[in-house]
């Protein structure tokens, strides 16, 4: 072994160490976003279950059929995408992408940078919210109202949400969900149930559907939208973390190979300058 | 004082969750005040003061904002946008959010005009939430 390759192998682990730096770095920021993250799904969970259980509640005992909102009509899908902005998150992007099942004529709204990339000369309904990290609970607000106006004009007739779904900080699911029209499943005892008829609303049930139909999307928008950030996070966080694994492995082994290639130089070098002195004897 | 179950939540947690005697909301329709034992209601919410009668007798005010009002059965539920207790409400923040939305609603698009407006309505109710109980 000769002083090059030891300089080589000694390059080497200098590159693979300062990468190790920004993986850690990278897994560090991840991991301290994170908890926020958690913390945010934590806090709103109530506010989507009590949301969707009593819109729920107000579609079983609905009576008026008219609403567009629970209507099966012919017609192009609309898909809210929601992925991340970046990639170096490991399967996070992909996986959901792959999930997805999409017709030619659809048309897709996407949230985050990757998805607007990824659809790229797909048909788009807005790039307005391209970027995932920035919204607010304001935007889902102005997303529901503009999706619902389009839904009712019948520019698609069915909204799909697509996000990847937060199980825990190890799984993360990509999940397709339905959002409109809201199913309605009228049970016989829901037809026989005397309470049928008599939830008052107001002004009227049409109105009263039209108006909360909104919040329903905003609710069901930023519900994912959170649950998207805080699995793009942990994703990225756990890419990071294998990364630095193997960085540091790698460093091991060629730390084992320069002292080995150092140490052989030297036996190199001794028996040189023996041999060199037995000939001058 | 008979009480009935009352929830309020919101996107940023669950406000309120426990017995209450009375609730008073501003409806797209006006204000709409909830006693136990009322039928079967639902309607759309404005943005308003919001006054709740706590089961000891107290009230308390919030500043409440879309979202819909819902009573089925004996739960009562206010899914708002946006919930504040007087108490939270940061009234200086409150009074830079009108100055802001004024000074756009002259100069903004159509789009951009309504946004300040709901701003500005939010901005005005907090005010005036945090007023009503000095």
């Amino acid at each position: 072994m000769s002083a090059s390759s030891m300089k080589t192998i000694k390059n080497r682990i200098k590159s693979i160490s300062s990468t190790m730096q920004i993986t850690k770095a990278m897994g560090l920021v991840a991991a301290s976003k994170m908890s926020k993250a958690a913390e945010r799904i934590e806090r709103s969970k109530p506010y989507f279950d009590i949301l969707t259980e009593t819109l729920e509640d107000i579609a079983k005992d609905n009576k008026d059929f008219s609403s567009v909102y629970t209507q099966e009509r012919q017609g192009r899908t609309c898909h809210i995408v929601i992925a991340g902005d970046r990639g170096l998150a490991g399967g996070y992007n992909n996986n959901l992408f792959k999930s997805l099942e999409i017709a030619e004529e659809d048309i897709i709204f996407p949230i985050g940078k990757k998805v607007l990339e990824y659809f790229n000369g797909k048909q788009i309904y807005t790039k307005v919210y391209a970027k995932a990290a920035d919204i607010k609970i304001s935007d889902c607000h102005a997303m529901g109202k503009l999706l619902a106006q389009s839904y009712e004009k019948g520019e698609f007739t069915r909204l799909k949400l697509s996000y990847t779904s937060y199980v825990n900080m190890l799984v993360q699911e990509p999940k397709t969900v339905s959002v409109l029209p809201i199913k309605v499943e009228h049970t016989k005892e829901g037809m026989r149930n005397i309470n049928y008829s008599l939830i008052i609303y107001e002004p009227d049930a049409e109105s009263a559907f039209s108006n909360i139909v909104p919040h329903y999307l905003s609710g069901m928008i930023y519900g994912a939208v959170t649950e998207s950030v805080a699995s793009e996070l942990s994703a990225r966080r756990n890419a990071m973390e294998s990364a630095s694994d193997n960085a540091a492995e790698m460093i091991d082994k060629l730390s084992l190979e320069y002292n080995r290639a150092r140490q052989a130089s030297i036996t190199q070098e001794l028996t040189e300058i023996i041999s060199g002195a037995e000939n001058l004897g | 004082m008979k009480t009935f179950h009352l929830q309020i939540v919101t996107p940023d947690g669950l406000m309120f969750d426990g017995q209450a005697e009375k609730i008073l909301v501003r409806t797209t329709e006006g204000d709409v005040g909830i006693l136990s034992g009322h039928s079967d209601y639902v309607s759309p919410v404005a943005t308003g003061l919001a006054r709740i009668t706590m089961e000891n007798g107290d009230t308390k005010s919030a500043a409440c904002s879309g979202g819909l009002l819902s009573v089925k059965g004996k739960v009562t539920r206010l899914v708002a946008d946006t919930f504040e207790w007087a108490e939270d409400i940061d009234v200086e923040r409150a009074k830079r959010a009108k100055d802001r939305a004024e000074k756009i609603m002259h100069t903004a698009s159509e789009y951009e005009e309504k946004a300040a407006e709901i701003k500005l309505k939010r901005a005005i109710t907090r005010i005036n939430v945090v007023e009503s109980i000095k």
